[in-house]
């Protein structure tokens, strides 16, 4: 046969192997970093107790709206914490006073905002309950621990609901504002404590609501790549058309775990059914990259390694234009404009490989 | 030194050692990472990418310098696990790494010691060279613990 | 040594048994060539299933073969690449152009009668 040299295969995929070493070792320091915050945020409250009282007085002397909001964005280090602190536990206590009333008018807002609709509104109620204790929690202590795993513990019930995202983000921006009301309305008389509150409230408010959102994304995610997996396992089979010619119809989403997954199967089955040729269809398959176009190009090169040829058959235009565009070397695939064509090639090549194998030798399968 | 390595085997058995004299400890070598490879639940085609990968360090040792070491072991952080391979030899190292490791798109490979090809094969790719001290290479495969680490590894590999 | 050789007609057949270090590499090579000559073998067929491992060393051994019988005028296939190595080899990216492949046996003595009946037109 006839071999060429095996260049352009996976030449990136090396190189980004190799950066990816440094890549993973970030991501694992972020996520420590983000389980940590709730301690630093503690340690830097204590930390900055000495700045405290220098920056309260700064602000008697000026309070405007403005100031407070600059101070806000100037982040957290520079906040009095002491002060924060003890604010923090006001306001979660006054929360808690008004737990049933504020609850009622959060589970109101969320019928009238038309979220949650699948769900009847006693179990609306059920969840909120949990939701304002756990957000109650949060607020005080500072750690979002508790909260993260009732997040996705409530994830888990109602992502099987058809839950949408937009719905759970929109449930938790209403709590943070319907509890933000009832603090602008007690502390209406004094805008500076006001605005020393809501200080306190914001981030520690906005830190719920990333944890909710991100645990039910999270949830989500891991919950469609199951179904992902599960549906992959179905939708790879390699079928036998004739003897030693093998199809193989790709539908859906290539991903590399996948083309992985293909070639291991396709190079099983050269060698249980001796086949000869082998038709790749690609009509299903929406669209491509790089990675596994190459995934592509190797699986043709390991077939022949084997001893079968491979044709290629149903590329889109799209698919075709992005081949070409990425460069992929596509010079030792045979391409056959549709299934159709592709098998006809394909009984052309078998049948010749089988007359000149079985006439000339004989020799046992 | 096959003694010693199997004495290692037995005595920690996360961990398997195999001197490097000449070529026949290469099949060793081979046949100890596809074990491992197997025990460590790697799937198919991965034990043989791995046991081709040391096949071309460890030669390297028994052409270049003559005698030095394969340490198998496992590894696990926090989404993946896997298995290491560390390739030591006390030779008079490799003076232009670089050049070894590039790529060397007819196929033949930079000077000819196989590592961009090992390097092709594994997840991570260390290399280590100097004359005082002699050539350590190390390299990684990985195992995800879970398809959502993967997929991250994945995307973060395409951006 | 872990390769048995035979003959078949114009064809030597030699099938590895197992696992080679690279002495019995070198080994196989050595025999081939001299065999090619010894009984002007046409065609040899390298059966390598028991191979685990076709690395850098063993696919520049079997070029060398290809391209020494060539010059003794005998036209080698291999057969047998395991899937798994098969997948090595390409991500490997080894420089495998004059080795010519085949399923099995069966493929692989067709394949010869083609070449060395000069009926190659097409390179398989």
């Amino acid at each position: 046969m006839d071999q060429e040299p095996y260049q352009a295969a996976a030449d990136e995929e090396s190189d980004r192997r190799a950066e990816s070493r440094a890549t993973a070792d970030e991501e694992s320091d972020r996520r420590a970093e983000s389980r940590a915050t709730a301690d630093e945020e503690s340690d830097q409250r204590t930390e900055s107790r000495a700045a405290a009282d220098e920056e309260s007085d700064q602000r008697t002397e000026d309070h405007p709206a403005s100031e407070a909001s600059d101070r806000r964005t100037d982040g957290r280090a520079a906040r009095p914490s002491e002060e924060a602190d003890s604010l923090l536990q006001e306001l979660v206590a006054y929360l808690r006073e008004c737990r049933s009333e504020l609850r009622e008018e959060w589970a109101r807002r969320i019928s009238e905002a038309e979220l949650l609709g699948v769900m009847s509104d006693e179990e609306i109620f059920s969840e909120a309950t949990e939701v304002y204790d756990n957000y109650m929690d949060a607020l005080e202590t500072g750690s979002t621990e508790t909260l993260e795993t009732y997040a996705r513990e409530l994830s888990e019930r109602i992502i099987p609901r058809g839950v949408e995202t937009h719905e759970v983000i929109g449930i938790v921006l209403l709590l943070r504002d319907v509890l933000a009301r009832s603090l602008f309305a007690k502390y209406q008389q004094d805008l500076d404590l006001l605005n020393r509150i809501l200080d306190s409230y914001e981030p520690a408010a906005n830190r719920v609501a990333v944890t909710v959102g991100v645990s039910f994304v999270e949830e989500r995610e891991r919950v469609i790549h199951e179904q992902q997996e599960a549906m992959r396992e179905l939708s790879t089979p390699v079928l036998q058309l004739r003897d030693r010619l093998l199809l193989l119809p790709i539908i859906g989403v290539l991903d590399s775990a996948r083309a992985r997954q293909l070639t291991e199967q396709l190079l099983g089955s050269i060698q249980e059914n001796r086949a000869t040729v082998v038709v790749i269809d690609i009509t299903g398959v929406a669209s491509i990259d790089r990675t596994v176009a190459n995934h592509l190009v190797q699986t043709v090169e390991a077939s022949r390694l084997m001893g079968a040829s491979t044709i290629l058959t149903g590329l889109s235009s799209e698919i075709a234009q992005t081949l070409v565009d990425l460069d992929v070397d596509l010079g030792m695939m045979k391409t056959v404009g549709d299934l159709q064509g592709g098998l006809v090639e394909a009984e052309r090549l078998a049948g010749y490989w089988g007359r000149d194998g079985s006439d000339s030798i004989g020799v046992e399968n | 030194m096959e003694d010693e390595a199997r004495a290692g085997e037995q005595g920690r058995a996360d961990e398997v050692r195999v001197a490097i004299n000449d070529d026949a400890d290469l099949v060793t070598a081979r046949a100890e990472a596809r074990a491992m490879a197997q025990r460590l639940g790697f799937p198919r085609p991965d034990p043989t990418l791995i046991a081709t990968a040391i096949s071309e360090v460890a030669r390297n040792i028994v052409v270049h310098v003559g005698r030095g070491e394969i340490v198998l072991k496992p590894f696990e952080d926090a989404d993946r696990y896997g298995l290491e391979v560390i390739a030591i030899d006390k030779g008079p190292g490799i003076r232009d790494v670089e050049a070894a490791l590039r790529v060397d798109y007819s196929g033949r490979g930079g000077l000819g010691l196989g590592l961009p090809g090992a390097r092709r094969l594994m997840d991570e790719f260390e290399i280590a060279s100097d004359a005082d001290t002699g050539t350590t290479v190390k390299m990684k495969k990985w195992r995800f613990r879970d398809e959502l680490a993967r997929l991250r590894e994945e995307r973060r590999r395409r951006a | 040594m872990s390769v048995a050789i035979l003959r078949q007609g114009d064809y030597l057949i030699a099938s590895i048994q197992s696992d080679l270090s690279d002495s019995e590499v070198i080994e196989l090579r050595h025999q081939l060539t001299e065999l090619v000559g010894r009984h002007r073998s046409r065609g040899i067929v390298i059966d390598v299933a028991a191979l685990e491992v076709i690395d850098s060393f063993v696919t520049r051994a079997l070029r060398s073969i290809v391209l020494t019988a060539r010059l003794r005028g005998a036209e080698t296939v291999i057969v047998g690449i395991h899937p798994d190595v098969a997948i090595a080899m390409v991500q490997f990216r080894l420089n495998l152009e004059p080795l010519r492949v085949a399923l099995d046996l069966d493929a692989a003595t067709a394949l010869l009668d083609r070449l060395t009946q000069g009926d190659a037109r097409d390179g398989r």
